[in-house]
């Protein structure tokens, strides 16, 4: 018998052409989308094209199952998704740390909450249309591989995901460029193969990251402390309305006035200080991640050499990694990284082989 | 094996009955029942006759009877008309804790945005409204009481002659939605005596977008639309003659079969009522055994999600619902079993089977067969489900 698959999807070109793969390879599909959020808690232009959770997105899922002949259902998950994904978002930035929400999505949610619901529907799989590759190495375990579209590779936000979750996944989209799945669609006639990207934060409409903090903060009656800007050396340059509206490396509206540009260097949510300094103070050569999911190599081995990223869009940089006996890890590399963002992702890959990752302490 | 319906609570097919009746007023009879030539006096006609016809079903003067779209608004219209019109004089709503979301819904705009007042009346254990509690929650200044006459998750019948004759005696309002009663149940506005009663035919093998509200003479509501003068100005816009001639047929049609109806869909749920409860364990039966529209079933399968059970249904080809169907398809917690006073981990493992017409024995067996192994592999994977051997 056919094995069962369920496709999370998103009403994007991506999630429908993997689903139409899988269909074509002859799984037997069903499509799932996974209603994460409502507009009325969010808040946002709920028009804008594009966009997960809207009707019209779940309109377009329908309409592809239904042309692949799949069933496809709407999983409402938005109360483990505010729980762990969205709550979590405010506090870090409360916290003077800039979260990686996708990240926290991927382990809690989708291969979590989501991949529970394919078993209880009797799936043997969950699959979906990241551009990035699972294999199993000679030692056993699973890893995650770069996509072969490099512009495409999202393997960043996937070191997160178990090793028994990897097992029970297909992302059939690993060996595609873009601009193949795009053509597969209209082949197909798929209704979203002309569709928009959305690889912004799904439930940040606007991409305002501090338009969602405000709009939260008030329905939640949370309140932000002002404090002052001052530059490294001590000098007081101004004031802030809250440390959460400020990110590391951050040049734009800071709202002061000075002869050299600044740059946000450090928040210190203790005395409510956002510390700024010229751009040559941001570089740094070590780091300590905590949270750490072992992917493509077993757990506490080393030191070892990787190339580590330490943002989305960072160009992997060469690193010695040390395991710490509490279970985290010290990154020394060799060359100084531009403002290590506590908060953030750092994965480490031996070439396109995804080793594992952690979060910036 | 076909597919399986078990969700007549949701819609219905078309009776062919129905379609004869409506499609002459599709095409030959197609004038608008508003225009003063023969086009427009034959449409009228008709719909004059279908007002009439559906009269006779529920007992009450043509005059009292005004076409909707449905059952949805026909509750908007009860409860914002009623509002609207006492406001100023009169500031609080009853609305049934078990309401569909149609009579729910306005009642707390109007109670958060308008600043009307509003209490639920509470249900029993068994979904049935409490004619004490209301009582002790009417004042002087309730506008309306708007209580279910069956709801639609679990079938339970409320006692609306006793609720009805409470507000009667303080002089309030009192407006019941019979969508899941209307020819499954005897509905009479006579001797129910309340002032308004919405209805559809779309449960009972008429077509959707087809609807009525009864508004007893001498009640007055302020209307929702503007633009014309059609039903009196109660509800404005072109008839939709072909809907309901269709509705008057549907009713009709209900009425006659319903006893013998009923009396076929009894045995069938009292049968797959038994065999669940033999053949699964730690299950609750969520509908009452009596004063129930019988073909509804609600059943609890403790430890499991509803939601994962009707989707595992539908991959075998079987289709059940856990409440209220949703525009997005996304299942919500039920208010209704919540209402009952049924606890969460009990209430988020609630399917309804609401079978039909086309429902048999060998269709329910099917199920019989299917259900077990679904239920067992989600205890299996439930973290909650502990099994008492």
């Amino acid at each position: 018998m056919a094995k069962k698959v369920l496709v999370a999807m998103s009403g994007g070109v991506d999630s429908s052409v993997a689903a139409l793969l899988l269909k074509e390879q002859g799984y037997d599909v069903v499509g799932a989308h996974m209603k994460l959020w409502d507009f009325i808690d969010v808040g946002g232009d709920i028009y804008k094209d594009g966009r997960c959770c809207t009707i019209d997105s779940i309109t377009d899922c329908r309409i592809v199952c239904d042309s692949i002949g799949a069933p496809f259902y709407v999983l409402n998950m938005s109360a483990a998704f505010k729980e762990s994904v969205v709550d979590n978002f405010v506090s870090e930035y409360h916290r003077g740390r800039t979260p990686n929400p996708c990240v926290r999505c991927n382990s809690d949610i989708k291969w979590n909450t989501f991949l529970k619901k394919a078993r209880e529907l009797g799936c043997d799989y969950m699959a979906t249309g990241h551009y990035a590759k699972i294999e199993r190495l000679s030692s056993g375990r699973f890893t995650i591989r770069k996509g072969i579209d490099s512009t495409r590779d999202q393997s960043y936000v996937l070191w997160g995901v178990s090793q028994e979750a990897l097992a029970g996944t297909l992302m059939p989209l690993g060996e595609k460029l873009k601009s193949e799945v795009r053509e597969i669609a209209r082949k197909y006639n798929l209704r979203t193969a002309e569709k928009a990207e959305s690889r912004e934060i799904c439930f940040v409409v606007d991409d305002d990251y501090r338009r969602f903090l405000r709009e939260w903060e008030g329905k939640h009656s949370q309140i932000q402390q002002p404090g002052e800007i001052v530059h490294e050396d001590g000098r007081v340059l101004g004031h802030h309305e809250g440390t959460a509206f400020y990110t590391i490396g951050q040049r734009k509206g800071l709202g002061i006035a000075h002869p050299t540009p600044l740059y946000v260097k450090e928040i210190d949510t203790e005395q409510h200080r956002v510390v700024v300094s010229d751009n040559d103070s941001l570089f740094t050569t070590e780091l300590t991640a905590k949270d750490i999911n072992w992917v493509g190599i077993e757990p506490g081995v080393g030191p070892f050499e990787a190339e580590v990223k330490i943002r989305y869009l960072h160009q992997p940089a060469k690193a010695k990694i040390e395991c710490l006996t509490d279970g985290s890890i010290h990154i020394i590399f060799e060359d100084k990284q531009r403002a290590i963002t506590p908060g953030q992702s750092v994965v480490f890959y031996d070439g396109d082989i995804l080793l594992g990752g952690g979060v910036i302490a | 094996m076909k597919p399986v319906y078990l969700d007549h609570n949701a819609t219905t097919p078309v009776d062919p009955e129905v379609v004869e009746a409506m499609l002459p007023y599709l095409s030959a009879h197609f004038g608008n029942a508003s225009s003063v030539h023969s086009f427009g006096r034959d449409a009228k006609v008709a719909l004059e006759n279908a007002r009439e016809q559906i009269a006779a079903v529920i007992n009450c003067d043509p005059q009292e009877l005004f076409f909707t779209s449905g059952g949805t608004e026909s509750d908007n219209i009860a409860v914002f008309g009623t509002a609207n019109h006492l406001r100023g004089k009169k500031d609080h709503l009853i609305i049934g804790a078990t309401e569909h979301p149609a009579v729910l819904e306005p009642a707390e705009f109007l109670h958060e945005k308008q600043g009307f007042a509003m209490d639920l009346l509470p249900v029993d254990g068994e979904g049935f409204a409490s004619v004490a509690d209301l009582e002790k929650l009417i004042t002087d200044k309730t506008a309306l009481v708007s209580v279910m006459h069956a709801n639609n998750e679990t079938g339970a019948i409320s006692d609306i002659k006793a609720l009805a004759a409470i507000a009667r005696a303080r002089g309030v309002l009192f407006h019941t939605d019979a969508v899941q009663s209307i020819g499954k149940a005897k509905v009479d506005v006579k001797d129910l005596d309340i002032d308004m009663l919405s209805l559809t035919g779309h449960k009972i093998y008429g077509a959707k977008g087809t609807g009525a509200l009864f508004i007893r003479a001498g009640v007055k509501i302020a209307p929702l639309f503007y633009g014309g003068s059609h039903e009196k100005k109660r509800r404005p816009g072109t008839e939709n003659v072909a809907g309901t001639v269709g509705l008057a047929k549907t009713l009709q049609l209900a009425d006659m079969r319903r006893e013998a109806d009923n009396a076929r869909i009894v045995k069938l749920a009292d049968y797959f009522i038994e065999e669940v409860s033999k053949r699964i364990p730690d299950i609750r039966l969520n509908s009452p055994r009596k004063n129930r529209i019988p073909q509804t079933v609600n059943v609890s399968f403790l430890g499991t999600e509803g939601e994962s059970i009707i989707l595992s249904l539908d991959i075998k080809g079987i289709a059940a619902s856990s409440g209220s169907a949703c525009t997005s398809g996304a299942v919500e917690p039920s208010h209704v079993l919540t209402a009952m006073g049924i606890a969460p981990v009990e209430a988020q493992g609630a399917v309804r089977f609401s079978m039909g017409r086309s429902t048999t024995k060998e269709q329910l067996d099917y199920v019989l067969a299917e259900l077990p192994p679904i239920i067992e592999r989600l205890r299996e994977l439930s973290p909650i489900y502990e099994k008492k051997n």
